[in-house]
């Protein structure tokens, strides 16, 4: 089963190192993990992609819990969420293929944000399976270099939780 | 929690530690110096009425020092290293902390703020070492911010699951100059240790129990931990259900006491791993499923649904899957089922109910008591543990005795022969298994409790792996004495050798040669600490020479050899089940 999880830390020096050591030194294995500032600077969220039965999630959640620096964890997989991986990838494409890239990134709602002679890197966002598609769609281009953020995902609507602090 | 200063007066960052530690009770640190913690100890010297500071003679024995006086306490122990070695000595005390639920704070100098990372000399990033073996941790990077970690860290290091917490210190945030403020806020918005037991649970505990015939309860060092062993102790009396402990347990229930099944697990006894195998319901109280308690985990307690209680809600269905999962408190759990059952006694089965029940382990326990045998041209390790706690005992000293060891063979002996009945009593290293933990653990122990005497049963492999503690045991004036088990062996490694090598002997020698007088010479080497030695060799010089021992009013090692031949015995090996202990 494969389960998003969604942890609030407090923004300090060593935390990334620190759920990331223990997930390694438990044997957990991680799909993705992102990271990044919230709405409040003293926070940040992780979110993980995690593999495994209910067991193994349920043990990665208290471990992560027991960390004191993280303030809150919610498996997140069941609730719907909005998710999201962005993709900067660079394929080698002369002039000639050019347009030809350029509808498949504008079919898949990407961007070109940049472009030499002999290049573009297209930048795209969305679901994994769409980021992993618009993928194998590049390949027959010569893929130079590809960067993923991993994935981020937030819970729709309006969350009730007395705990946020 | 006086202060020396007057508000606003501006003190060094140094200064504010060592007030901060005062104002939190400490009374005593153990603390080695060096470059990078010298302030601190410049701070040290002038609070010296208010906080005692001990020497240690190497880092390692100072953490141990402090888990001493932590694990006879239950307050937290402080102990104080420099930066680079003398910090990463601290990393075995941690892990050992971190393992036993141990509440230390190790204060380690840090160099200045403006060469870390440049690999300056002695620097090591002792945070980055320590993440996964402490409670939490700290790089100090503000001298404001001294007093806000000092306090969060005496917070979590005993509240919740204890632990240990290290506080890095760079020596310029010790320099610097402030006005402080003793009582900041803490920042712990993610540190929620406290959880209550739902009255549900402990009704559906309750049911567990009114539907089973054989239960019993399997305690472990939360028991002791959090208070709870006059209420397991209650709870056991009013329900008549036999108790099993862990070796952090021992002490958490009267040995002497008709319920008490004494240690299970790996060298447990036979009636107690017999008795959790047949059991249909198994109180798990402050307890973790140790492989050394478990053996192959799929074959523990299978027969018995399981309630487990504990305060760390990530041990609940780690290793086993609990029915009747209870995250909280222990004391507060048995204190809450104890005042159920008095206001309501039906809520459990009269204790003759388990009469059928208690007729087996009974006759399991007769058939099966711990043993060795009894020879006359030796002194037996069992028999010096037993001998001495009956003397002990004679002399009426026991209930004013603490007992810890260091690890292997003697460590087990002393957790099967030494019979302890107060919690607190007695202390290991259980779960990280640390040698040379023995030595300098009695002496925090005789720190916390001038009068008791406080006992390290060692042996001779463990006890030279912190030797040089005999020079604060004597200068500190700390008279521990040591009951050293010399088989001249590493006996734990020699008896898997024996049983699962063919005696093949890979490094388990320690003494020179079986045709020279066993090596080294302990009684020679405490002597020259100038404290009190005597080797003995003979049964019959025992009872004298351990009498001398007790009465001397100076630290005493008596160096008893033993033969190397025995094994601990009951044993299940590592994996194994029940049907598999060895017994003879």
């Amino acid at each position: 089963m494969r389960h998003v999880l969604s942890a609030l830390v407090q923004n300090q020096p060593g935390v990334l190192a620190h759920v990331s050591g223990m997930l390694a030194s438990r044997g957990f294995n991680i799909d993705s993990l992102a990271v990044g500032e919230t709405e409040k600077p003293e926070f940040s969220r992780m979110t993980f992609v995690v593999k495994g039965d209910d067991r193994v999630l349920e043990q990665v959640r208290k471990q992560l819990d027991k960390i004191v620096s993280v303030v809150r964890v919610d498996d997140i997989s069941g609730e719907n969420p909005v998710e999201r991986d962005l993709m900067l990838i660079k394929v080698g494409v002369e002039a000639t293929k050019r347009s030809e890239v350029a509808l498949l990134v504008e079919m898949f709602r990407g961007r070109v944000v940049d472009i030499t002679h002999d290049t573009l890197m297209i930048e795209i966002s969305g679901q994994e399976s769409k980021v992993q598609a618009f993928i194998d769609l590049m390949r027959p281009f010569n893929i130079l270099e590809l960067a993923r953020t991993g994935r981020i995902a937030l819970v729709r609507g309006r969350v009730e939780s007395g705990e946020t602090p | 929690m006086a202060k020396t200063t007057s508000p606003g007066t501006p003190q060094t960052g140094a200064d504010i530690l060592v007030q901060a530690l005062i104002n939190h009770g400490v009374e005593v640190v153990f603390a080695y110096p060096g470059g990078a913690s010298m302030p601190l100890h410049q701070s040290l010297t002038k609070y010296a009425p208010k906080l005692r500071t001990i020497l240690p003679r190497h880092e390692q024995g100072g953490g141990f020092m402090a888990q001493g006086y932590a694990r006879t306490t239950g307050k937290v122990g402080v102990c104080m290293a420099t930066s680079g070695p003398g910090a990463t000595n601290f990393v075995t005390c941690l892990a050992d902390a971190k393992m036993d639920s141990v509440p230390i704070i190790a204060i380690t100098g840090q160099v200045s703020s403006h060469v870390i990372g440049t690999d300056a000399f002695q620097e090591t990033p002792i945070v980055e070492v320590c993440r996964p073996i402490t409670k939490h941790h700290y790089l100090v990077q503000r001298t404001e911010d001294i007093t806000r970690v000092v306090k969060e860290a005496f917070h979590i290091a005993t509240t919740g699951r204890p632990g240990p917490i290290i506080i890095d210190l760079p020596k310029d945030i010790q320099q610097r100059s402030i006005v402080p403020d003793y009582d900041p806020p803490m920042n712990l918005p993610g540190y929620k240790p406290v959880r209550d037991a739902k009255k549900e649970q402990l009704e559906a505990l309750l049911a567990l129990i009114r539907g089973s015939k054989k239960p019993i309860i399997y305690a472990g060092g939360g028991v002791v931990n959090s208070g709870a062993a006059p209420y397991l102790k209650q709870f056991a009396e009013k329900t008549g259900i036999p108790v099993a402990l862990t070796v952090h347990g021992l002490g958490g229930f009267p040995s002497d006491h008709y319920l008490c099944l004494h240690m299970l697990g790996m060298h447990g006894t036979v009636y107690s791993n017999y008795a959790i195998n047949e059991a249909d319901a198994l109180l798990a109280f402050g307890v973790r499923f140790d492989d050394r308690v478990t053996g192959k985990v799929a074959e523990f307690a299978k027969h018995g649904k399981i309630a487990h209680v504990d305060i760390d809600p990530s041990e609940i269905n780690k290793i086993k899957f609990a029915q009747v999962p209870i995250v909280a408190n222990v004391a507060e759990v048995l204190k809450d089922l104890v005042a159920m059952i008095d206001a309501n006694p039906a809520l459990v089965p009269n204790p003759s109910a388990y009469k059928d029940w208690m007729r087996q382990i009974d006759e399991w326990r007769e058939n099966e008591p711990l043993k060795y045998q009894h020879r006359e041209d030796a002194i037996l390790p069992q028999y010096a543990i037993e001998r001495m706690q009956q003397i002990l005992r004679d002399r009426g000293q026991l209930d004013d005795t603490i007992v810890t060891t260091g690890v292997g063979q003697h460590q087990m002996w002393a957790a099967q022969f030494f019979k302890f009945n107060k919690a607190r009593s007695w202390f290991t290293s259980g779960g990280l298994g640390t040698m040379g933990f023995g030595l300098p653990g009695a002496l925090g122990a005789q720190v916390a409790h001038p009068l008791s005497t406080c006992i390290d049963i060692d042996g001779d492999g463990s006890f030279l792996m912190n030797i040089q503690e005999l020079a604060t045991a004597y200068t500190e004036k700390l008279p521990v004495k040591v009951l050293l088990l010399n088989n001249q062996h590493l006996g734990m490694v020699t008896q898997w050798e024996d049983r699962f090598f063919e005696g093949n002997r890979a490094h388990t020698y320690l003494g020179a040669g079986f045709e020279h007088e066993p090596y080294p010479d302990f009684v020679t080497i405490a002597r020259g600490f100038k404290c009190q030695s005597q080797r003995i060799v003979k049964k019959g010089d025992f009872d004298a020479a351990l009498k001398e021992m007790l009465d001397s009013r100076m630290p005493y090692v008596l160096d008893v050899l033993t033969p190397y031949q025995e094994h601990v015995l009951p044993m299940i090996p590592g994996g194994m089940t029940v049907r598999d202990i060895i017994k003879a």
